[in-house]
This record gives C-alpha cells, structure tokens and sequence, in this order.
C-alpha cells in the first residue's frame, strides 16, 4: 500500500506493507537513524516521535496509521542548522551519556514544553515516566529541560565541544 | 580534600586538562546522528533471526527446516547439525568452558538457540521463523539453584565427558580455621541469608552486530555492539578458525553496556557464519525478549552470611557460605584465577581479624552469564553482603549503623592494607567521607524526625552503605581473560600542526572516553582538548587491550594514556632543548611549553616542537623525526575507589509502596578527570540501585519458563522511581596509578543497592524487620510487613 505523511517538513510517499511499524519506516525506509527500537511494548519510549505534535511511540504505531499526519524525528530538531534548546539543554547539562534514549527524550521535552514553557520538576518527571534511560538516572535530563525552558527564546548554535 | 559537588554551570571556560568540560560526543548524538550497529546498512544485506527454545530442557528430536526454506525471501536455515558438520556448533565461553552456538544434542535453558533464518528482510526472517517445525522431548529442568546438587537431579551437562553431576566449582577464600575460632568465642555472632537475585543490565540498546565476509580476501569486518572489540578479535580467531589479522572487530557507538556486550554471543557467531557461507553482509539485533532472556545476566546468588563482634561493636571476623547459580553454561567474564570474580572483597571497609568465605558454583537450566551489570566483577554481590550483615549486627547491638560503621572503618594510616582475604588496598579515608555524607544528609536531623514519625505509626527509613571498590583489572601476573593479559594499549600521534590523535584499546558505552582521554592527554601535554582526537572501537585502528568493564577504562586505559604522553613528552624534550640550543636538564616544563630555567622569555611551545619534529633541519643526535609513541599499560595493582552513601525511603503503612525520598552519594575515586562526567556515572549506578532494591529480577516458574521476559515484566526504574540525586566527594589519590585516578563506573551501582534495602528495613523496624530481599517490591514489602517474608528464589 502506498503511504503519505510529512516528515520533518518534507512530504514523503512510499509503498509500505501494511504490518510495518512506524519506527522501521522511518529508519530502514527513510533512513533516519536518530529514531532508536529499544523494547517491543511500549515501555522504553526510545523510539518516541513527535506525530501532530504529540510524543508518540513509533515501535508500535503502525506506518499506515500515520498517512495524512505530520511526524517530527530528532532530526527535524535543529532547523537550519540552529539548536533546539532541548538539545542544547541536554548538551549543557549532561542529559546524555550513551545516547540512545536521548532522542525520544528531546521529542517528548519538545512537546511538554510547546504546551508548558516553564514546567516544575514533577511535571518534567511526569512527562518522561514513559521512557527509560539506562546511564543518566534521569537528574540532568531534569536539568536539561529546565535548561532549555529557560533559555527557549535564546537563540544558540550548537558548538562541537 | 573534601568538597561537594558545584551545581553545574553553562558556559564555563573549556579547561585544557581535568576539569568539568562538555562532552566530544553529544553534537552528534543530540542530532540523532551517531551510529549504532542498528542504523548500519549495506547494499545487498541480509537479516538474521534466531529461533529460539521454548523449553527450558528438552531433548531435540527433530527439526523439519523444509517450509521456512521454501519462503521465498529465505535465503538459508542452518541448525545446530548443520554447524556442527563445520565444527562450529560449540564456542568457549570467557570462563573456559563450552556454549553452543546452536543446540545439538539439547536445549538446556528456556530461549536457547536453536535455529537460525537469513532473509532478504527482518520481517521475512522473523516470518519463517514460525514456519520450522522441532520435535523436542521434555527432560525436568533444574530451577531451583539449591536442589541442583541434589543425586537424583538432572545432569544439565552430559556434553562434557564424563559430567554425572551439575557442579561447576568450589572456591574459598581467607582463613577458615582462624575466623571459625573467633566465631566460637566471639561476644555476638549474627547470621542472616542474603539473596542477590538475578538482575540483567538491560541496555537500551540491544545486542546485534553486522557481519561482513569479503569472498576473495577472506576479510571478516564485524561492526558489533561490543564492549571488548579486541578480545572479542581473538576470540573469534580461535572459535571460527579465522586468521586474525583478517578479522577487524569495529564497535560503532553503543547503546549503554553495563557488562552486558562483555560476552560472546551465539548471535554474533551465527552472523559471521551466515555472511562466510552466503557471501553477503548479514545483520543480526535482538529484540527486547531476547535480550532479557538470553543474554549475560549477572548475581543470582544466596549467601549466608555471618559476622562476629564484641558487644561493644567491634567488628571481629565475616564468614560467609555462597550457592552461585551460573545457569546452563558457564559464561562468567571474570579473570581465570577468579572463578567468582573479586567477590574476595567481601570484607568490605572494615579492619577485621579473619573473613573466611567458602562457595559452591552450579549449573541450572538457565541462560548462563553471572557477570553484568556494572558488578565490578562480584563485588557488587560482596558489598551487599557486608553492609547488609552490618546493618543486621547494628540492630542486634541497637547502635545507630552510622556509629558502627565509623568504629570499625581502617584507618587512613593502615595503608596500603592487606585484607584478610588476600586484597591490598592502594589507598582510604574513609571517615571523611562517611561524615561528609551524613553532613549532606543531615543525618541527626533525619534520625530525629524517625523517632517523631514512629511515634506517629509512619513508616520513614534512613540506610546507610559504605562501598569499597577493587577495579582496574589488572595486574597481568595474576589476571587474564581466556590466556589474554588484562593490559591494554594506547598510541598517541602529535601531528605537524600540533593536533593530536589518541588510539584507545577502550571503547565508551556512554561514559565519554572521547572526552575524558583527550582531557587525560590535554593535562599531560598541554594540547587543547578540541584539538585531540580519540579514536577507539575498531581493532583495525587502535592498539590491542581488553576492552571497557570493572570501571577499568580510567584504572587502565587511562594511565596508559597519561604514559604514553608523557613518553610524547620527553621526546619534545629532547627537540626543544635542540631548539632551544640548551641542555635537556635545563628545560622546565609549564603545561603546553618548555621554557628555559630561569628565563621564561626563551620558550617552545608543544605545537611548535610538534612541526619541528616533522620538518626541515636537523634534530639532537640520535632523534628520530616524528613524536608519536605506543605504550602497553600493565597496571602494578588495582584501584580502590570507595564512597558512603544514605538512602531516604517513606513508606506508606497501607499499600507498603516504597518512596525514594533522598539519596545522598559521597564518591572518591581518587583524581578527577572530569566531574560532571563523573556525577553522570554515580546518578546513574544509583538509579540502578533503586532497580534492583526495589523492582528488577529476572525470575523463573518450577518449568523454568522466564518470567521476566520484557520491559512490562522486568521493571527498570524512571524518572517518578528517582529521585533527584544529592552527590558529593572527596579526593584520595591512588599512589600507584600516574595520574591518580581510581574509576567511577561502577562504584554507585555497587554501593546504591544496601542503602536502599537498609533504609527500606530500617523504616520496618516496627515491625521486627531485621532483613527482607530484594527485590523490596510493594507486594514483597506488604508481606514482609506481615511477617510472611519469603526468599526471592
């Protein structure tokens, strides 16, 4: 079956079985590796995209599910080679140390903060509860997106250390 | 010098050398641009899936490929028999024994590999899967770890000649007479059985690896999720019978480790056999399932464990009595003479008379591994025992655990210090630390408001642990993984500009060597950190060493990094004193330049000895052009990190849910090389501490199904479980190692687990509560409450 959905701004159409997940449309068809598989159920969230805005978990979205929608993936975070402060946040806090939740992470930080700029550290819990991350203990992933809520109108490019 | 932790900062001045930096990798990996084995493709690639057991025992009486062969994206099915005809159906595992690659004969844990599919798609491979028919006959499978030994049990391991039992080996330790005699005359003896159960490191990424067999060459390019690219190489060289320097092992970024990509795994075997057979590339990753149930667990033991003293609190001796479970192989990665790792450290950070520890190691009919998951080699399993059975002696002597542990710590000036067990600790201060901790805590405070909420009936736990670490393994006189020495090696060329590449034997999971290794070579040399390149993770590229577990990466890797600087370095010398047209002797050097004693106005800079050495004219006698040099690190002992750390918890009387309400870390690990890098490794050993105190094992029912077989089973804590980290340190040098670093990775994962379950039993004191097992989950903690505390296996 043939799909269609904006991804990252860009719209694409492919021909999909329709059993295929999300998360390997994405990687194996369009190639965008920044999208990580961790678990099978729902329940490590590496694999959160951003569908109409909202985080979602694309390990078990189907692909045909998302025809019409518009996605986000990590690499639609940095426009025109300008920061997210999400990910300049995480840079600047060591929110990440392996980097594979990392991306999931960001998405999800993205989406709280476009619906609540200035979020305590119990909703910043809250809101990442449905992704794991295995290195940082989840404290500068805190920081992280304090960081970025208070530097959301700044305008940073991001510099190799 | 003891100072706690600065909040971080932005923007603060890149340091050339230690200090808190940010970190080489994240630019790539905040893009979604780093490259995990998942995310390489090749043209013509083929997917690999394995079909796995669903018995835990069973006799294979037939495998019928024909169906899944016939599915027209199936390219081959191989079994066990087939490999077996290329004697390729065994491998060593790191602990000299066997595993197959495919079983044969039988399955002998539940998930074991049977089969495998190689398909033109995953989808396709994991299709045909369901289309191969085995015939198994059900043997009773050995679950419990205690009955193992039992005459008329099963024998898991009839493979191995003249095997009639399912023993693996018996160990011991210390002095058995001398600490029994201390036992008869001691004021008061505490004896408890202590169960670590079996936990798993679960990475977020899972295990995979992508398999290249160039036809004509014979050139076998193995991109892996590897924590040991070089060991693994040799491995591979033996198993397969490749020539080694036609096998490149390169670990792409990884996704988290934790002793979990330490092993061999069948997978990794099947897709090089694939990619030699059918001549293409050939991807194998596993999913979560498989992960979980099939992949180097680590603990899985019951100890009993027991401490004599005299009323007063003096710690006498420790004897402990240990039943290891290896599961159906024994896949344990820990150094040869050290069949139960560095469990040895079991007497903890007390000056005792005598410690005696005797053990049994078995095999069951469960997925082999033992070491994983940032264990330090068993010492996480050793500190358990000896803050637990601590904690167990301060209730029975009503002392405040704080107090006890103080009264017996050794003491700054008994280093180094020889344990009882045979350890020598390179270096401690270990009161600064512990009262540092309670400092942070507030601990009088807290214990204050203990008393008022108990006279309230609420539940509020204060528990206190005292880690001492061995890592940095090792010193190759005593210490070898499967005959290979644990050194490792470490190359660092200065290019004409002055820029710098570093070769590691190393390779990161996550714990930034990119950064941290190029900070090591900047504080030796004086080269701006941005200005190094560390390269690490392809054998191809960088010098032969046993790879990144046990925290041994700054022990080890580390020194040789600062060494083979240093040798750099006097090569500099040697050119600057020619530029100079001074003797050597009277170069002083001041990080990044030699200048001339007595006149700093008379200086070279590094860079500029950097192109001198490259360049036009003559150098000093006998110097070679160039300034690079290579070094193979033997480290002369291990590091002795160590730290004190108190736990918080709340509990509610009527649905026994635990709260994790602080946890205050007080880490020293000698020298620090980069200090948010370090508070990132204890935040994240403490989150596995709350995991396995409170929610993670990997259990099994009486068929030896796995019950904890994905991430809805096997619960990882997030961010609502944690809380928000209190650390702090102080700094001990270690006086063996060059720049005095000790290792951090592991030390919060060893030393978070006791804080929690002695904070957990401390809030039930009420109750008569001297011990529970983990894991203290709310159903466990209400039984426990009841009186109805059962053992987790």
């Amino acid at each position: 079956m043939q799909v269609t959905m904006t991804v990252n701004g860009n719209e694409v159409s492919e021909e999909i079985e329709p059993r295929h997940l999300l998360v390997h449309f994405i990687r194996d068809q369009l190639g965008l590796t920044g999208t990580h598989w961790g678990c099978d159920t729902s329940n490590c969230g590496t694999c959160v995209v951003l569908i109409d805005g909202e985080p979602t978990k694309s390990c078990t979205t189907l692909a045909a599910m998302t025809g019409g929608h518009e996605v986000t993936t990590v690499e639609g975070l940095e426009v025109d080679n300008v920061l997210d402060p999400v990910q300049e946040g995480f840079m600047q806090c060591h929110g990440l140390q392996c980097g594979f939740c990392t991306p999931g992470m960001m998405l999800t930080a993205r989406a709280l903060l476009d619906s609540n700029p200035n979020p305590s550290e119990d909703v910043i819990r809250e809101a990442i509860s449905g992704q794991i991350c295995r290195c940082t203990g989840y404290s500068t992933i805190v920081r992280s997106i304090q960081w970025a809520a208070e530097h959301e109108s700044a305008v940073s490019i991001g510099s190799p250390a | 010098m003891t100072t706690t932790e600065p909040a971080p900062t932005e923007a603060e001045e890149r340091p050339v050398g230690f200090g808190r930096l940010l970190r080489k990798e994240d630019p790539r990996l905040i893009r979604g641009m780093g490259k995990f084995v998942d995310d390489i493709q090749m043209p013509g690639m083929l997917h690999l899936a394995i079909l796995r057991s669903p018995m835990a025992h069973a006799k294979i009486v037939s495998i019928d490929k024909s169906a899944a062969e016939a599915h027209p994206k199936v390219v081959a099915v191989i079994t066990g028999e087939d490999l077996a005809e290329q004697g390729l159906a065994w491998m060593p595992t790191l602990s000299n024994d066997v595993q197959a690659v495919l079983a044969t004969d039988k399955v002998r844990f539940q998930h074991q590999e049977v089969a495998f599919v190689v398909a033109e798609d995953r989808y396709s491979a994991r299709d045909a899967l369901e289309l191969i028919e085995v015939d198994y006959e059900w043997i009773d499978p050995v679950v419990d770890v205690r009955s193992a030994m039992d005459a008329d049990t099963p024998v898991i391991r009839d493979d191995l000649e003249g095997k009639t039992d399912n023993h693996i080996f018996d160990w011991e330790t210390g002095d058995e007479a001398a600490t029994n005699a201390i036992f008869e005359s001691a004021d008061v003896v505490v004896s408890e059985e202590i169960i670590y159960p079996r936990v798993h490191p679960a990475p977020m990424e899972t295990c995979g690896c992508v398999a290249d067999v160039e036809r004509v060459s014979g050139q076998l390019t193995l991109w892996s999720t590897t924590q040991a690219p070089h060991a693994h190489r040799t491995v591979y060289a033996l198993v397969a019978g490749l020539p080694e320097h036609k096998i490149r092992v390169i670990a792409p970024d990884i996704g988290g480790g934790f002793g979990n990509k330490v092993p061999i795994y069948p997978g990794y075997v099947c897709a090089i056999v694939a990619s030699l057979v059918i001549g293409k590339p050939v991807k194998w990753m596993e999913d979560r399932t498989e992960n979980l149930v099939s992949t180097g667990f680590a603990r899985d033991y019951v100890m009993q464990g027991e401490i004599a003293a005299t009323k007063d609190g003096k710690i006498l001796a420790v004897r402990t009595n240990v039943l290891a479970d290896h599961g159906a192989f024994n896949g344990v990665a820990a150094p040869t003479k050290y069949p139960a790792g560095f469990f040895g450290v079991f007497t903890g950070s007390y000056d005792l008379e005598a410690a005696y520890c005797k053990m049994q190691a078995v095999y069951t009919n469960k997925a082999p591994g033992g070491v994983a998951y940032a264990c330090s080699f068993r010492i996480t399993e050793a500190v358990y025992l000896i803050e637990r059975i601590v904690d167990c002696l301060a209730y029975e002597l009503e002392m405040d655990p704080a107090e006890l542990r103080l009264k017996n710590f050794i003491q700054p000036d008994q280093f180094p210090y020889e344990s009882k067990t045979g350890w020598v600790y390179d270096s401690g201060d270990y009161e600064p630390a512990m009262r540092l901790a309670m400092e942070m805590a507030g601990y009088d405070e807290l214990r204050r408001e203990q008393a008022e909420k108990r006279e309230k009936g609420e539940l509020m736990g204060i528990g206190i642990s005292f880690f001492t670490e061995a890592v940095g393994a090792g010193p190759r006189k005593d210490m070898d993984i499967l005959g290979l020495g644990m050194a490792d090696g470490c190359e660092l060329r200065i290019h004409p500009t002055g820029k710098a590449v570093v070769r590691l034997s190393v390779k990161t999971q996550g714990q930034g060597h990119e950064t941290t290794f190029a900070q090591i070579v900047a504080e030796e040399i004086g080269i701006p950190p941005e200005d190094i390149e560390v390269i690490h993770g392809d054998t191809d590229n960088t010098p032969f060493g046993l790879g990144t577990y046990g925290s041994r990466s700054t022990p080890v890797s580390g020194a040789a990094a600062a060494l083979v600087t240093r040798k750099v370095r006097d090569k500099a010398q040697i050119i600057a004193s020619g530029m100079l047209e001074v003797s050597v002797a009277d170069l002083e050097w001041v990080k990044g330049s030699f200048h001339v004693k007595g006149d700093p106005s008379k200086s070279v800079t590094i860079q500029d000895i950097a192109m001198k050495a490259h360049g036009a004219g003559d150098l000093p006698e006998g110097i070679e052009g160039g300034l690079e040099a290579q070094i193979c690190y033997n480290p002369e002992n291990l590091t002795y990190p160590f730290g004190a750390y108190i736990c918080v918890v709340d509990i509610d009387p009527g649905t026994a849910v635990v709260k994790v309400r602080r946890f205050i870390a007080v880490d020293d690990c000698g020298t620090q090389i980069n200090p948010m890098i370090i508070e990132g490794q204890v935040h994240g050993g403490l989150a596995d501490g709350v995991g396995m105190a409170m929610m993670e094992m990997i259990a099994f029912d009486e068929d030896g199904n796995c019950l904890g077989g994905s991430l809805m089973d096997y619960l990882i804590p997030t961010a609502l479980e944690t809380p928000d980290w209190e650390t702090g340190h102080t700094v001990t040098p270690s006086p063996h190692h060059p720049i005095g670093a000790k290792g951090i990775g592991e030390s919060a994962t060893v030393g978070s687990p006791p804080a929690v379950v002695n904070a957990i039993v401390d809030a039930l004191k009420p109750y008569g509560i001297r011990h529970a097992d983990m894991p203290l989950t709310p159903s466990r903690v209400w039984e426990t409450m009841r009186g109805n505390h059962t053992p987790p296996i």
